[in-house]
């Protein structure tokens, strides 16, 4: 559905992001639960880095403290130096549900983020781009229930493209999609990625889709979680998963997650 | 569609055929049958004499003979064209049995002494009623629905603001919950004797008394809509930039509609008998003063005839509001059909 553009320079319209020693935790009945473990990195301007841990680690409580949703208990952290105090429609996430809203069609979903914040007037025209840009341009009248789980994930995803995000946050996008809409979207989100240049958070439990889609790949511990290793992987795209490179990495990586014995 | 259903295969043999399916020949009898039972009806109504003294024999007679006629042509007329047969032919088996109710009616009240008198009056003399005093139901049905709009508007919309409220604020929820807890479930009759003296018409009392009624469900199941929205959904909406009105307005509300459509229903059920109560206890006008009027004088005739047009009203008025549901909710499949 998207055309792999020439790469322009992505260092341009990302924002750098920085964890700094960043911990959290929930309280359930009155217990603590320990979630995120002292979490430090910086992921640079127009990065894909890619968070990948056990499910339940904590990955995505990372994303809620970066997206403004929640304040982290511990720790601060900063867009460009500064810190983040609440969302913000330059940091957008796509979730795991498409959590598109069933009384809009399709163009009036998309055209949520510029509606809510008043700019419908003045860059309504980025709409029929975004959805473009996902393939969905014939669709705009068509409501969610009407649309397959892969379509609906392209309407969350021209929902979040078209304010023009300087950091796109991804919750585990794929992870409800059958595998082989999965693999085609792997490339799509990386042709999005690649064209506008935009800074990259991806949360997946998948070691395949962030080896073949990432620039770096940190790995996390179980809950809490807590970084156990920083892998920056400096392939070319298209990048393809038999690549004994990355067959390599995976098995590192597995290995890294206490999964080495397996296939 | 010629009393032939349309699947009923690659039939390529052209019209005319001399013998006709045997769903045809089915649906055929039936036509035949009802248009029987109609006519039957009209020459029992005529031709028999009454016991009593009712007018407007002649007219049902007419009515009824006119029907009768029409069905047996239509169920000939299905043989030859598709046009309005399907339709028809789902309404006959309606109409066979009514047909016969109205002749069984008809015998029992007006040709046989077995329903006493004068507690059930024969059809015609329902028809009388609809022929003589026509102005006075129309005027009743007028202010019934006047009363009704008044005290449902009100009402519905009260709740709907209510139910937001609650949703949304833990402030108004603190003050608002406890009352609404301690005086939602209290039937709104009850209000009634207070009502009529603390208002200054028995009119506004009872706009306030159907209001009252239908608010509580709107309330409750506005809020609980606004508080079972996903909260993904306002999760998605704030990190695009979403203001509180743009979450409460564009987010709970729309979300919460279904449910709202759900109280505004059981809102305008539980109204139907505040606004019959209301018109039969102090309001001097309307279907349910009609009705009591019709009863302090013996009129049965006029009772049923003001109960058939008030169950119309009252379906008119469901019928409307899924209507506008369906309009609104256009978007998801709507799963009661009215």
């Amino acid at each position: 559905m998207v055309s792999a553009a020439a790469k322009i320079d992505s260092k341009e319209s990302g924002v750098e992001i920085e964890f700094r020693d960043v911990s959290h935790h929930f309280i359930i009945d009155g217990a603590v639960l320990p979630v995120l473990d002292h979490v430090g990195f910086t992921a640079g301007r127009g990065e894909f880095v890619a968070l990948l841990g056990p499910s339940g680690c904590g990955k995505s409580t990372l994303l809620r403290l970066v997206a403004g949703l929640e304040a982290p208990k511990q720790g601060e952290i900063l867009a460009e130096g500064l810190p983040i105090a609440k969302p913000d429609p330059s940091r957008v996430v796509v979730f795991q549900d498409p959590t598109l809203f069933p009384w809009r069609n399709v163009r009036d979903n998309v055209a949520l983020g510029l509606e809510a914040q008043g700019l419908l007037k003045t860059r309504g025209g980025r709409i029929d781009d975004a959805l473009r840009l996902v393939g969905l341009e014939k669709f705009a009248k068509a409501f969610p229930h009407q649309l397959s789980g892969g379509m609906a994930q392209r309407v969350a995803l021209a929902r979040a493209l078209v304010n023009d995000p300087e950091l796109l946050i991804l919750d585990e996008p794929l992870g409800k999609l059958d595998s082989l809409t999965r693999l085609t979207m792997q490339g799509e989100i990386v042709a999005l990625w690649r064209r506008a240049g935009f800074t990259a958070l991806l949360v997946t439990h998948d070691v395949e889709e962030a080896l073949l889609m990432a620039t770096r790949v940190i790995v996390f511990s179980e809950r809490p979680a807590a970084i156990k290793a920083d892998i920056t992987i400096d392939k070319p795209y298209p990048r393809h998963r038999d690549d004994p490179d990355l067959v390599g990495r995976r098995r590192e990586i597995l290995g890294l997650l206490g999964l080495d014995s397996s296939w | 569609m010629a009393y032939v259903s349309s699947q009923s295969g690659p039939i390529a043999a052209p019209r005319p055929r001399l013998l006709l399916t045997r769903e045809e020949s089915g649906n055929l009898a039936l036509a035949l049958v009802s248009g029987a039972a109609w006519l039957g009806f009209a020459f029992l109504t005529l031709n028999w004499p009454d016991i009593g003294d009712w007018a407007r024999g002649p007219e049902l007679a007419a009515f009824a003979g006119a029907l009768g006629a029409a069905l047996i042509l239509a169920g000939l007329f299905g043989l030859f064209s598709d046009l309005g047969a399907a339709r028809l032919r789902r309404s006959t088996p309606w109409l066979l049995v009514l047909g016969l109710f109205f002749s069984l009616w008809q015998a029992t009240t007006a040709k046989f002494p077995i329903l006493p008198q004068p507690f059930f009056p024969p059809p015609h003399a329902m028809l009388e009623v609809f022929f003589d005093d026509w102005s006075k139901l129309a005027l009743s049905i007028f202010a019934s629905v006047k009363l009704e709009l008044a005290g449902f508007l009100l009402g519905g919309g009260a709740g709907f603001v209510i139910g937001v409220l609650l949703g949304c604020s833990s402030a108004f929820g603190y003050w608002a919950h406890p009352i609404m807890r301690l005086i939602g479930p209290l039937p709104s009759i009850a209000w009634l004797p207070i009502a009529f003296f603390a208002f200054p018409s028995s009119w506004s009392a009872s706009v306030f008394l159907i209001g009252l009624t239908t608010s509580f469900p709107v309330a409750v199941l506005t809020w609980s809509g606004v508080a079972s929205v996903n909260p993904a959904y306002y999760d998605v909406a704030r990190t695009l930039g979403a203001s509180r009105a743009f979450l409460i307005f564009k987010v709970a509300i729309p979300a919460a509609l279904p449910h709202v459509f759900v109280g505004l229903f059981m809102g305008l059920g539980a109204s139907f008998a505040v606004l019959v109560t209301a018109e039969m206890m102090g309001v001097k006008a309307g279907l349910g003063f009609y009705l009591q009027w019709a009863q302090g004088w013996a009129a049965y005739a006029n009772m049923y005839a003001a109960l058939l047009v008030m169950s119309l009203m009252c379906s008119g008025f469901v019928t409307l509001l899924f209507r506008i549901r369906d309009r609104l909710l256009s978007y998801q499949k709507a799963d009661v059909q009215w």
